[in-house]
């Protein structure tokens, strides 16, 4: 249901064959865009477009296209997920773009996420600090205890769901000037650290997943909120406080 | 963990560092102001109220420990700051074609390296000339209102003084070291069009510096709390403009006084 009349837009994206090839932008033309496609359907028919003239599509990440797999990266117009606010770029939609417009469309860019190909990049770094130490270990053997039967402040509930929303998509990484995953990481952190299931590992916790992190390459915070700003589930800078309280304290209290 | 210990040990603890000096600093300019401001009295009472001021300041063993502390805080926060600024560099080899960062941070908060290293280069260059020049340059001296009788570092006046080598001499007689005159030599400076300049542009510098540095620095020892983080970002607002800016008031006001 076509609600508006379509839009006619140049793109400037990112190419690059592999990890070691020199990528640069190419530029498209796209006609009569429906400002009801999300950005992803935008991009499925720029890839169309190119196949017909038998060329090579541009490979990006996609999966569930409803914000919450965290697959879909692309720095939009200066931003990672775009200029909208609380989406990912599969809930982008062309709407937010003007007739005439140049929308350019790169790979997210840190030491730590090297590219694969176009714009896709590797983001495994950040399920390696969740393997550091983003976990709690629960006897699942059968008899395990019902997690409701733990008295959990409601505040604190509903602190840590907010930090377990995030969806590790990078877009912190990609959007801060360090390429820090600082807001990644204190969001781990935070959904134990607020809960009594997560007390017993909190020191190893932290500074276990801060040490990967800085051996995955990603950089320092500089607290210039960029995250906060482009995180798709608003993430808050609350988080990195908290896990630069946890640090400190793991820090001075383990030997 | 054991492998990793030490002063810098991870990117968290260099910024527990930059943010404790960087208080510390915050805490030294609201010092530095306050004495500062007593440059607004004129006169021959305000001239010697500043001198005065200058002997305290370089005579009391408490200013003195803090001073080596301030000077302490000044190169762990460069030396800080720049390894910091390597490893920011460092996590993005390749930028991007195309970015628009003033959507989501202010521009203080992306540019701390360069506005600490004008800050760094005002601070030798102050250091050169007025430190410097106090303590081993050739300053001029204090007499009394009259001009006829040297001062003594606690304000007497010694008649039929002279002066040599820093020190007042009777008959041969060292009667102690002499009062300098960091006043005459303040007010010197401050008739170079140049030096205003400069020290203006260094306060816009330092004042930028503080509009992010001030709040950054509760964020990084991990004070981030909704009911005092708008107190906490209005006081930084505050201080980081009303600060710099007496401070750069004081060589506009000396330059056409
Ligand atoms: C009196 C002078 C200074 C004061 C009061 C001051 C204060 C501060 C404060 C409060 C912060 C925030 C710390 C944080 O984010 O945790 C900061 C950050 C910073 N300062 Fe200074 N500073 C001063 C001089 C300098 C100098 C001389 C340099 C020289 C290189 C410098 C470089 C930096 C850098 C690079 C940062 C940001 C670090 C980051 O990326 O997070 N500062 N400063």
């Amino acid at each position: 249901m076509a609600t508006e009349k379509g839009i006619n837009i140049t793109l400037k994206v990112w190419r690059q064959k592999n990890g070691q090839a020199k990528g640069a932008l190419e530029t498209y033309e796209l006609k009569d865009v429906s400002p009801d496609n999300s950005f992803l359907e935008m991009m499925d028919i720029l890839n169309d477009q190119i196949i017909m003239k038998d060329g090579s599509p541009v490979a990006f990440d996609h999966d569930c296209r409803e914000g919450i797999c965290g697959s879909c990266s692309m720095y939009i117009n200066g931003e990672p997920h775009g200029p909208g606010r609380l989406v990912t770029t599969c809930q982008l939609h062309m709407r937010e773009f003007k007739d005439g417009e140049t929308i350019y469309v790169e790979p997210f860019r840190a030491k730590a996420f090297p590219i694969i190909k176009d714009l896709i990049v590797d983001r495994s770094a950040l399920d390696r600090i969740q393997h550091a130490g983003g976990y709690i270990s629960v006897n699942t053997s059968g008899n395990t205890q019902d997690a409701n039967a733990i008295p959990i402040e409601k505040e604190n509930a509903d602190k840590a769901f907010d930090a377990a929303t995030c969806i590790g998509c990078g877009a912190c990484v990609a959007a801060c000037k360090n390429a820090s995953a600082s807001l990644f990481m204190s969001a781990k952190i935070s959904q134990y650290a607020l809960l009594p299931q997560g007390q017993v590992e909190a020191k190893n916790r932290v500074l276990a997943m801060v040490k990967q992190a800085e051996e995955e390459g990603f950089g320092p915070c500089s607290n210039t909120g960029a995250c906060e700003v482009e995180c798709p589930k608003g993430i808050s800078l609350e988080n990195i406080a908290r896990m630069n309280r946890e640090y400190l304290s793991a820090s001075l209290l383990t030997k | 963990m054991s492998e990793s210990r030490g002063l810098l040990k991870s990117h968290i603890v260099k910024k527990y560092w930059m943010a404790f000096t960087g208080l510390f600093l915050i805490l030294f300019l609201t010092g530095h102001l306050a004495g500062n401001l007593q440059l607004f009295m004129t006169g021959y009472a305000g001239q010697l109220q500043f001198n005065e001021y200058a002997v305290f300041m370089t005579t009391n063993p408490a200013v003195k420990l803090l001073s080596y502390v301030t000077y302490l805080s000044i190169i762990f926060h460069a030396i800080d700051g720049i390894l910091i600024s390597i490893a920011n560099k460092k996590a993005r080899p390749v930028g991007y074609a195309y970015s628009k960062p003033e959507k989501n941070s202010i521009w203080s908060s992306r540019n701390m390296g360069v506005l600490g290293t004008i800050i760094l280069v005002y601070i030798v260059v102050h250091m050169q000339n007025f430190w410097y020049v106090y303590k081993f340059g050739s300053t001029p001296y204090m007499q009394n209102e009259d001009g006829t009788a040297p001062l003594l570092q606690d304000g007497s006046a010694v008649a039929d003084g002279i002066v040599e080598n820093g020190r007042v001499l009777v008959n041969g007689t060292d009667m102690g070291p002499v009062m300098k005159d960091l006043h005459s030599i303040v007010v010197d400076g401050f008739s170079e069009p140049i030096l205003v300049s400069f020290y203006v542009l260094a306060m816009i510098a330092l004042g930028f510096h503080l509009v992010h540095g001030f709040s950054s620095a509760f964020q990084s020892l991990g004070l981030n709390h909704p009911k005092y983080n708008p107190l906490i970002s209005k006081v930084g607002y505050a201080y980081a403009i009303v600060i710099p800016a007496l401070f750069a008031i004081i060589p506009i006001y000396m330059y056409f006084m």
